[in-house]
């Protein structure tokens, strides 16, 4: 004969399901991501070019801009750095509102400019090109083959 | 014969100023700092202190306390900033050159002067079910091996003061936060051999208010009077539910 304990009180009424775990998750995976992410693309920029910093112009972005490698790099970065800090931002003002209104209203314009910036970023990352046919050549960088 | 009896030096005391944090509505809505010059010794705590105040100088003053040795959890209030024990609290360990500033522990409403309603706190407590869930029947003991026991023993040591949830920035802001006391309960049973519930405590703490608000922040740590690692233990509950079982 075995007997069943009930638990002695009634059990917590559950918010709805939610996904604070995953956020918590990407926060810890995407840092990491980021911290390699971003000195590359820093050491890349301003320590490996000759001239360091004096040397990032346009020609310099539409050359590294010319390599799918950098182009997915700095894909990555984008949208691993707008999410992540987007999602911190989220968890300052869930931390610090204090009416429900106003929260919702800062969340919902936080992931609104984020999409945003993600989806023109993504744009010009692929759509990039430094000698558009068709364009005026004083508008032109000087390498491109119209202007010389 | 006289000359045998030793002469006990007497005991050196000092003055103090205290400035307590007075509130009591029955009287007005306003909250003021009073400052209180009283004389102690060496040996003395907070706790002394605001015994000869409400003995000897003003009686209305009201503070929670019963034990008086660190064993109830009935005295935390925050103490030059910090929150403490009142009973623990050496009073020649604090900067007595300054005045010493005495209030109610944070973010739980005051009742009167330093003592608070504690029912959100007792309230996170139950919800995570802090008693032992096992489904057979209680006929024999329930073995536990040193190594078993070992695994939960930190947390076994909180005497609910509510100093560490009345530290963290993220429950003064949000009332609804579990917050860290709750949690360590919750790692007492979780991490329990004999238990049977971790499963449904787990899924309690993977609520929007349950671990995820914690920011590490470690006021809790510092905050309690037990010595308990409470931002580990607190790790150590998210990492349970990421991995979903203790
Ligand atoms: S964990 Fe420490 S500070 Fe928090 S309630 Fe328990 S004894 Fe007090
Ligand atoms: S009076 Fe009991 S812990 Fe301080």
């Amino acid at each position: 004969m075995s007997i069943v304990i009930e638990t002695p009180n009634s059990p917590r009424t559950r918010s709805q399901a939610n996904l604070e775990k995953y956020g918590w998750v990407f926060m810890r995976i995407s840092g990491p991501f980021l911290i390699v992410l971003i000195f590359v693309h820093l050491i890349s920029n301003l320590v490996v070019p000759d001239g360091g910093i004096k040397a990032i112009d346009f020609a310099f972005v539409a050359g590294k801009w010319a390599a799918p490698f950098w182009q997915w790099w700095d894909l990555a970065m984008l949208w691993l750095a707008l999410i992540h800090g987007t999602n911190g931002m989220r968890t300052v003002v869930n931390d610090y509102t204090e009416k429900e209104g106003v929260r919702k209203t800062l969340v919902f314009s936080l992931w609104g400019v984020c999409s945003a910036l993600i989806l023109l970023g993504t744009l010009v990352i692929f759509t990039f090109d430094p000698c558009p046919a068709g364009a005026a050549a004083e508008l032109l960088p000087s390498f491109c083959p119209a202007v010389q | 014969m006289v000359d045998d009896v030793k002469v006990i030096a007497e005991v050196p005391s000092f003055t103090v100023t205290l400035m307590v944090r007075r509130y009591d509505p029955e009287v007005s809505e306003e909250v003021k700092w009073v400052d209180y010059e009283v004389t102690v010794y060496g040996t003395d705590r907070v706790l002394d202190a605001l015994h000869k105040i409400k003995w000897e100088i003003d009686g209305s003053l009201t503070f929670r306390r019963s034990c008086a040795h660190g064993v109830c959890g009935s005295d935390a209030m925050r103490i030059n900033g910090r929150n403490r024990l009142a009973c623990k609290t050496l009073i020649k360990d604090l900067d007595i050159t300054q005045p010493i500033y005495v209030e109610p522990i944070k973010g739980l409403a005051v009742e009167k002067d330093l003592v608070v309603n504690m029912e959100p706190f007792y309230k996170a407590y139950r919800d995570i079910n802090p008693f032992l869930i096992a489904n057979d029947k209680p006929e024999k003991e329930r073995l536990q091996s040193p190594e078993d026991r070992a695994r939960f023993d930190d947390t076994t040591k909180c005497i609910l003061c509510a100093a560490c949830t009345t530290s963290c920035p993220v429950f003064w802001t949000d009332g609804q936060y579990f917050g860290p006391a709750a949690i360590v309960n919750a790692h007492r049973f979780i991490f329990d051999s004999r238990d049977e519930g971790a499963e449904v405590r787990l899924d309690i703490l993977n609520d929007k208010e349950g671990v995820w608000r914690c920011r590490t922040t470690f006021n809790c740590t510092e905050a309690c009077p037990r010595g308990i690692q409470v931002t580990k233990a607190i790790a150590e509950v998210k990492q349970a539910i990421l991995k979903g079982r203790p």
